[in-house]
């Protein structure tokens, strides 16, 4: 008998509370930095493409959203030649971006992807790479990776020892 | 003016004013609701969200109009209008302010008691005509329900009855002149607010359709406009039971002067209103054995104590 006076007094006691709903159209949520929302292709610092097509995401992808077509350019890079995401099939579980091995494929905190034609929720490469880094300023992977290209040899990446040669006995 | 007139005139504006606060109260239950529970509820259509009333009602009368072909059809397609032409008569009797009463009805109390339990006619039959398990179930606790909260909600009255020693509720109201009732009959007040939760089917007593157990109990097979009758109904009984709390036992159209006394009226039972959204909000529903079990050994007994006091009390003073 107490307890359900006590319930319905506080009960009223909610008129005085804040209300939690944000009123989203004229107010925009503050969504946290790691907040999975539109798929983005990052580029490296030096402003060069950082996916290198390894289809890694598409792989990881429960829903089969993501796909791209690898092609390599005449100082040994890899790039996708097209990269081609499905947003109606997304279901923005970020496994592409854990996948990725060179931090290229990113998610964002933009989740305004509304359409009034489907076919527009299909992403080329063009609507999906940006101009920066993205969550990781200073990453470079070719910096970092022995993998020789095009003005950069063996053994010159960072932290990295020149080869030696394995038929020489000398330490 | 003529006589004729004026109680043409009165009626029709009792329906569209008790049409319109039922309509009304569809937006103002759902935006209490969210008060009480930090949300703002429906406040895009309009200023505060009011003309979503007129939204809600155009869907509901394009909804599909589905009559289950397994159902009793006659009675399933006459069974929601007996909740609402019963609750309407029983607006007939409440005066709103002195002068201003369709039918005062010197016994008045019993036909409201009677309007008010006909109601649970539009339950019992809905619910047997869809010829549906859960239907039924519902429809037999309605039943059960109207029928032991029906006995101790005139009861409960009896109280006013004999201090008021009058069956009018014109009388009953202007004999709350120098004190409203709810202060000796406070017990009887209670009880009738209990009983009027029951009768009108509201959460916490909304067994008859209790959605997490049968789905929608009774109306599970109504749709459109059909189950608008359900909810209109349902609202309008509210707002009866509210304006029966405000005429019995807080002096009906009494109030300070320096307000209309239909607006006092109107003031006491919006009060009224509002607290049955309060409790659908904080309380949950009861087990059926629970309910019946506070109904027969609680209740009963309680206001017979009450009918029996207040009866003596009366007698030692008169005499």
């Amino acid at each position: 008998m107490f307890s359900i006076l006590r319930s319905i007094w506080l009960t009223f006691l909610h008129t005085f509370h804040k209300r939690f709903t944000v009123q989203y159209p004229e107010k925009k949520p503050q969504l946290p930095a790691r907040y999975r929302g539109r798929i983005v292709l990052t580029r490296d610092p030096d402003g060069q493409e950082r996916c290198v097509a390894c289809n890694l995401c598409a792989a990881a992808c429960p829903t089969d959203c993501i796909s791209l077509q690898a092609a390599e350019d005449e100082s040994g890079r890899r790039y996708p030649e097209f990269f081609r995401i499905n947003f109606s099939r997304c279901i923005f579980c970020g496994y592409c971006e854990d996948a990725c091995p060179t931090y290229a494929i990113q998610l964002t905190p933009d989740f305004e992807l509304a359409e009034y034609d489907r076919q527009n929720l299909v992403y080329e490469k063009e609507h999906l790479l940006i101009d920066g880094p993205g969550k990781y300023h200073d990453y470079s992977f070719y910096k970092v990776a022995g993998y020789a290209i095009g003005g950069k040899g063996k053994g010159e990446a960072e932290h990295e020892d020149p080869p030696i040669d394995i038929h020489d006995l000398k330490p | 003016m003529n006589e004729t007139l004026f109680y043409l005139i009165l009626i029709v504006g009792v329906l569209v004013v008790m049409l319109s606060i039922a309509a009304l109260l569809i937006w103002y239950e759902r935006r209490m609701l969210a008060l009480w529970q930090d949300r703002y509820g429906p406040n895009r259509v309009g200023p505060f969200g009011l003309v979503q009333v007129l939204a809600d009602m155009v869907k509901i009368f394009f909804k599909e109009d589905w009559i289950a072909p397994f159902s009793d059809k006659w009675v399933f397609i006459i069974a929601p209008t007996f909740v609402v032409i019963a609750v309407l008569m029983g607006f007939a009797v409440v005066p709103f302010a002195p002068g201003l009463v369709v039918a005062d009805l010197n016994i008045g109390l019993l036909f409201f008691l009677a309007m008010s339990s006909l109601g649970a006619y539009s339950i019992f039959l809905g619910g047997l005509s869809s010829n549906n398990k859960y239907s039924l179930i519902g429809a037999l606790r309605g039943a059960a329900q109207v029928i032991s909260y029906e006995v101790f909600m005139g009861l409960s009255l009896m109280g006013v009855v004999i201090m008021s020693e009058s069956f009018s509720l014109v009388k009953i109201v202007e004999a709350q002149k120098t004190i409203w009732f709810v202060i000796p009959q406070f017990i009887g007040f209670v009880i009738f607010v209990i009983a009027g939760f029951a009768e009108s089917h509201r959460a916490p007593f909304d067994l008859p359709e209790a959605e997490s157990e049968l789905i929608a109990g009774f109306h599970s097979e109504y749709s459109g406009m059909k189950f608008g009758m359900f909810f209109v109904g349902e609202y309008l009984g509210i707002t009866l039971i509210s304006a029966m709390i405000a005429t019995l036992f807080f002096g009906g159209w009494l109030g300070p002067s320096f307000l209309p006394p239909v607006v006092w009226f109107f003031l006491k039972t919006g009060v009224f209103i509002t607290f049955f959204v309060l409790v659908r909000a904080a309380l949950p529903r009861p087990r059926y054995d629970q309910l019946m079990a506070l109904g027969w050994k609680v209740l009963l007994p309680l206001s017979l104590l009450n009918v029996l006091v207040t009866g003596a009390l009366k007698l030692y003073f008169a005499g």
